[in-house]
């Protein structure tokens, strides 16, 4: 840092706001970026960091609040105005072409690249970037990206935001870039990292491992609930103040958790080794157990692969043993052109024909009506379609249709995102009472409360089981350790 | 690392081969056919087939399918013997036209987010009655250019290969080299990626259909070149020709996984397997089913090779 | 909205009043002098396109992408071998329908097996299986033209009531198609899988159980529409069923089935193969029923 007063920051954001439906996704962020500095950007699930970063890069609008850019407030900042300005984002979903090769891609992320012989240049630009940035890679910028390991991809991912064609590249934002890298490409990486903010460029570094946030970093904001709860020089920080700075004061609870006893039980679901480490899954009978970690480390996976060796492709059972509550309802839980009752019974409907194979209508509709009324699902008339439901709405039809079914064990993935508070309190008393009755519940949840409500805990990181917390043990501060601290082991 | 073959060698492979077995196989049944005109003989068809092949291989390049092709080149056909021979003027506007319809369907497409099978399959109706129009029985003139062009016979080679091979050259330029087919092929790899990067969805796609238009228009005219007289059903199985073609040429239906060279070759490979199976002296009864047959090799073949690729990767 | 919501909901509406308003229409042009004749004799080809219709319904709700382009091959063979084994024998007339019904059992499971095994995209699957399946009907013909027994030739050509029998027929199997779409677990299942195949997954469906299923069924259709389309034209010939390929997808697509997939009506078939047919006999009045230029 010099100590020029007159400096400008490359990119300003003054008192962001933004909300998805109820759920403050931003509440006035203020972030400042000065040339020359790598920014570490740490926070649990939904603190807001890819909602800041969206709306750095131009991708998101906010409600209120100014950006501005070297100084000058930008009006009608876009992706555009982003790129032209030197912003460039490294996704952590992957964004390039898979049948294309490098240099295609090179190309297609910079449009200024034109005229004869731009392949040779395309090639000459992402190579020499590809050996600054990790010596030694083994990369072919001839090969289709869909050849190269996930590794590779995100090396070329990286290397195509740092290179420069016409525009000068200032800020680059780099979104969990280890996340597929080994150590030693870390490494390199990391290196990369501070020789480019050492020769004046600016980084927003997000990463899990807190490790290479407080070596890389110059600077440390920690998010929480969309606000920044913390912002000082990385040296003040280490990874136990930083997992502090993350996590709220610890609540008493009053939700006394017995742990049952489990030892000698015939467990109802059971799951090896995730990828061959960490720890295995079991499940008993009238249990609540929470899936815990960053998100994208394995839940999703452990639950959909639960669910799909529980049930078969070719024949349908008259009682199955799981069923699944989405948390994606678009990808994989509404039917968009149907009812709300059709949504409902949609899993049940085995119980709903009767013998010659017809379906028993008055039956149906009084299985809707009374999760209708049992789950209050907010709507005139359960034969309305299922897309004039709000989200939340949406969700309560996705619980009914698991509920409705007689199976023993529900997996549930991640399915609050969205939902209204009160909503959600009408649900965990479902659930508690449905695991009275003996019911078992495997619930993904990004959010740290409702991972406290479970009985018992385990914990995801890379993949693998990292923990397993009961009873008392499971608070936020256990969990938040575990998710962390197990990427360093 | 292994770095060996790159993707494309891959991909080109399995109907490279298969037209050299295919081709070995017939100058053994047929040496006779290992001559200048034996080879126009056996190729003589393949040049519109090729076009009609490579017009399909755009749609698919933007993850889209034409289930008018036939019908298309077919209508251009009758507009090539009659309005084209007769007053070239107002043939050339109306194919001009065709373009444009072609063009403004790309962006229906798009626009509306309609399936393209079914857009498509409406406009073969259309293409359809508008080629009937024109000749309600079979007739018209090629006109002479196009005549003397398909019929020339240069030195070495004969027309059909010639033709094929620049047809093969010319469109991987443009598909495969120029950084206009990299957007093309980017949007039916990553639309989304291509869109974050500043380009027009619409307007590659617009384009896309344009020059899909454009070589469907050679392969009618080409047909009615070698025909000399059009008819409104002449080119009506095109449309399955050229798919199966872009398939065997180790095209894929959706990611803009494409192959301009592939898919001449695996248009050479169908019109090579009708007279390879009249040469064996299988039944004419079995021709069409031993096509289906290599068609399902073909691809249990390339899963094949898909599978241990993968696995190796994974290796 | 709601009057947009509930136009949406009834869309095979439109179709009748597209065959109504042809159907009026051809009558004005030929003057009402043969309307009884023409009438029939478009039920009766409707009828035909609606049995394969309501096999290809089945088949594209399941999803984009999904179509069965085996049915024309399925016809033939169908028809062939039925004939040929009923052999003009009037006691055969069952057991030829059971051979009709195999033949399309047995291109059924064929095609899924491409479709799972090597997975191929369906288009492709059944156009490859459909170029087997018309060698075979080819070698089975040989190019003779065997009678369809008496009895089922008269009931094929023959109007109860000024009726085709045909059309009884299809009107029967369409009434089975509605029930088995509206009212059974099945045609939930395949409307499910139509709308998301990954939502209907995680839902507990059997997905390729279902699929299975319902290319079995267009299959079995196809087959006992070429089994009646034989015995009405006298002897099964070898392109009978090409002019039934591309009618039956755009007359599920134009009655009001969504390509998209996941929702499918049997009464808009009806409407719309009306008025094809009767559009066609219109332009060209003395053909048997040639379809729009579509081979």
């Amino acid at each position: 840092m010099t100590d020029e007063p007159q400096r400008h920051a490359v990119i300003e954001v003054a008192d962001a706001r933004v909300s998805f439906g109820a759920v403050k996704a931003l509440d006035g962020v203020s972030v400042k970026i000065m040339p020359g500095e790598c920014v570490g950007l740490v926070g649990h699930n939904g603190a807001g960091k890819s909602t800041i970063v969206n709306v750095i890069n131009g991708g998101l609008t906010p409600h209120s609040g100014t950006i501005s850019l070297s100084g000058t407030a930008a009006v009608r900042y876009g992706i555009g105005t982003a790129r032209a300005n030197g912003v460039r984002c490294v996704f952590q979903e992957l964004s390039l072409c898979p049948n294309l090769t490098v240099i295609e891609n090179t190309r297609i992320m910079h449009q200024t690249l034109t005229g004869w012989g731009w392949r040779r240049r395309a090639a000459a630009i992402i190579g020499a970037k590809l050996d600054e940035i990790f010596p030694g890679h083994g990369i072919d910028v001839a090969s289709p990206v869909s050849h190269l390991s996930i590794a590779e991809r995100q090396m070329v991912e990286i290397a195509t935001a740092f290179s420069h064609v016409a525009q000068p590249v200032r800020l680059v934002i780099l979104d969990e870039p280890t996340s597929s890298l080994d150590a030693s490409l870390a490494t390199q990486l990391l290196a990369y990292v501070r020789s480019f903010v050492a020769a004046g460029g600016s980084v927003i570094l997000i990463s899990h491992i807190l490790g290479e946030i407080l070596t890389t970093s110059d600077r440390i904001i920690v998010m929480k609930d969309g606000r920044v709860v913390a912002e000082r020089p990385a040296t003040e920080f280490d990874e136990h103040s930083l997992v502090a700075a993350m996590g709220s004061v610890v609540k008493g609870r009053d939700i006394a958790k017995t742990i049952k006893p489990t030892h000698g039980l015939q467990p109802l679901l059971t799951a090896a080794e995730r990828r061959g480490k960490g720890l295995s899954f079991q499940a008993f009978s009238g249990e609540i157990i929470g899936l815990a970690g960053l998100g994208g480390h394995g839940q999703t996976d452990m639950l959909v692969d639960l669910y799909l060796s529980h049930t078969s492709n070719w024949m349908n059972g008259r009682a199955p043993r799981v069923t699944f509550v989405a948390g994606d309802r678009a990808l994989n839980g509404v039917f968009p052109l149907w009812s709300i009752l059709k949504n409902l019974s949609i899993a049940h409907l085995s119980g709903l024909s009767r013998r010659g194979g017809l379906l028993d209508d008055t039956g149906e509709a009084a299985l809707g009506q009374s999760w209708k009324d049992r789950i209050e699902i907010r709507t005139p008339d359960v034969d309305n379609p299922i897309l004039s439901l709000s989200g939340g709405n949406q969700q309560k039809v996705l619980f009914a249709r698991a509920l409705a079914t007689p199976a023993p064990a529900v997996l549930m993935d991640d399915p609050m995102r969205g939902v209204d508070i009160g909503t959600k309190q009408e649900v965990y008393a479902i659930l508690r009472d449905e695991a009275h009755k003996g019911r078992t519940f495997v619930w993904y949840s990004t959010e740290m409360d409702e991972v406290c409500l479970c009985d018992r805990v385990y914990v995801f990181n890379n993949g693998a089981i990292v923990a397993e917390l009961k009873g008392e043990d499971v608070t936020e501060k256990n969990i938040l350790a575990a998710s962390f601290m197990g990427a360093a082991a | 690392m292994r770095k060996i073959l790159s993707s494309d060698t891959v991909r080109l492979l399995i109907p490279a081969l298969s037209l050299t077995i295919l081709l070995i196989a017939v100058f053994y049944l047929q040496p006779r056919a290992m001559s200048y005109i034996g080879l126009n003989l056996l190729f003589n068809l393949a040049v519109p087939i090729a076009l009609a092949t490579i017009a399909q291989m755009l749609i698919m390049t933007v993850n889209d399918l034409d289930l008018s092709m036939g019908t298309f080149v077919s209508f251009v056909a009758c507009v090539a013997a009659t309005f084209l021979q007769a007053t070239p003027a107002l043939g050339t506007l109306i194919l001009a036209a065709a373009v444009a319809t072609y063009a403004a369907l790309g962006v229906l497409i798009h626009v509306r987010n309609l399936p393209s099978i079914v857009v498509t399959l409406g406009m073969s109706f259309v293409w359809g009655g508008l080629a009937v129009l024109i000749l309600p029985a079979p007739g018209g003139q090629a006109p002479e250019w196009v005549r003397a062009l398909m019929i020339s016979k240069p030195p070495f080679a004969p027309m059909a290969i010639i033709a094929s091979i620049i047809i093969a050259l010319v469109s991987h330029f443009l598909i495969m080299r120029s950084s206009f087919g990299v957007i093309l092929r980017g949007v039916g790899g990553n639309a989304r990626s291509v869109e974050r990067a500043g380009w027009s969805i619409i307007g590659a796609r617009a384009a896309t259909y344009a020059l899909a238009a454009v070589f469907a228009i050679l392969a009618g005219i080409s047909l009615v070149g070698l025909t000399t007289s059009a008819d409104a059903n002449i080119a009506l199985r095109y449309t399955l020709l050229s798919i199966a073609g872009v398939i065997l040429g180790g095209g894929e239906f959706t990611g803009g996984r494409v192959s301009p060279i592939g898919a001449v070759i695996g248009a050479l490979t169908l019109t090579l397997a009708g007279s390879f199976l009249s040469f064996l002296r299988i039944s004419p009864d079995w021709q069409i089913g031993a096509q289906g047959a290599i068609l399902i090799v073909v691809l249990g073949l390339r899963l094949l090779l898909n599978r241990l690729e993968r696995r190796e990767k994974r290796a | 909205m709601t009057r947009l919501a509930s136009l949406v909901r009834r869309p095979w509406i439109w179709s009748f009043v597209a065959a109504l308003t042809v159907w009026a229409a051809t009558i004005l042009f030929t003057g009402g002098a043969s309307t009884v004749g023409l009438s029939q004799a478009a039920l009766t080809f409707a009828a035909f396109s609606i049995l394969v219709g309501i096999g290809q319904m089945f088949v594209i709700t399941l999803g984009p992408g999904n179509i069965d382009l085996c049915v024309p091959a399925t016809m033939t063979l169908a028809g062939t071998v039925a004939l040929k084994f009923m052999n003009v024998d009037n006691s055969m007339i069952l057991p030829g329908l059971i051979v009709a019904i195999g033949i399309g059992v047995a291109v059924g499971i064929g095609n899924y097996a491409l479709i799972k095994l090597l997975q191929i995209p369906p288009i492709i699957a059944t156009l490859s299986m459909s170029f087997i399946v018309q060698s075979t009907a080819i070698w089975t013909n040989r190019g003779l033209r065997i009678k369809p027994p008496e009895v089922l030739a008269k009931f094929t050509t023959e109007t109860t009531a000024g009726i085709p029998n045909v059309a009884f027929v299809a009107l029967v199997l369409s009434v089975l198609a509605f029930i088995l779409l509206q009212k059974t677990v099945y045609g939930r299942w395949i409307a499910a899988i139509g709308q998301s195949i990954r939502a209907a997954r995680m839902a507990g469906i059997p997905v390729d159980g279902t699929r299975f299923i319902t290319y079995i069924l267009c299959a079995v259709l196809a087959a006992i529409c070429g089994y009646l389309l034989a015995s009405f034209s006298g002897g099964a010939a070898l392109n009978m069923g090409s002019e039934y390929l591309l009618m039956s997808i755009a007359v599920v697509v134009i009655g009001g089935t969504a390509v998209a997939g996941g929702d499918s009506n049997v009464p808009g078939i009806w409407g719309r193969r009306c008025s094809c047919s009767w559009s066609c006999r219109c332009s060209t009045p003395t053909a048997p029923a040639p379809e729009f230029g579509s081979s």
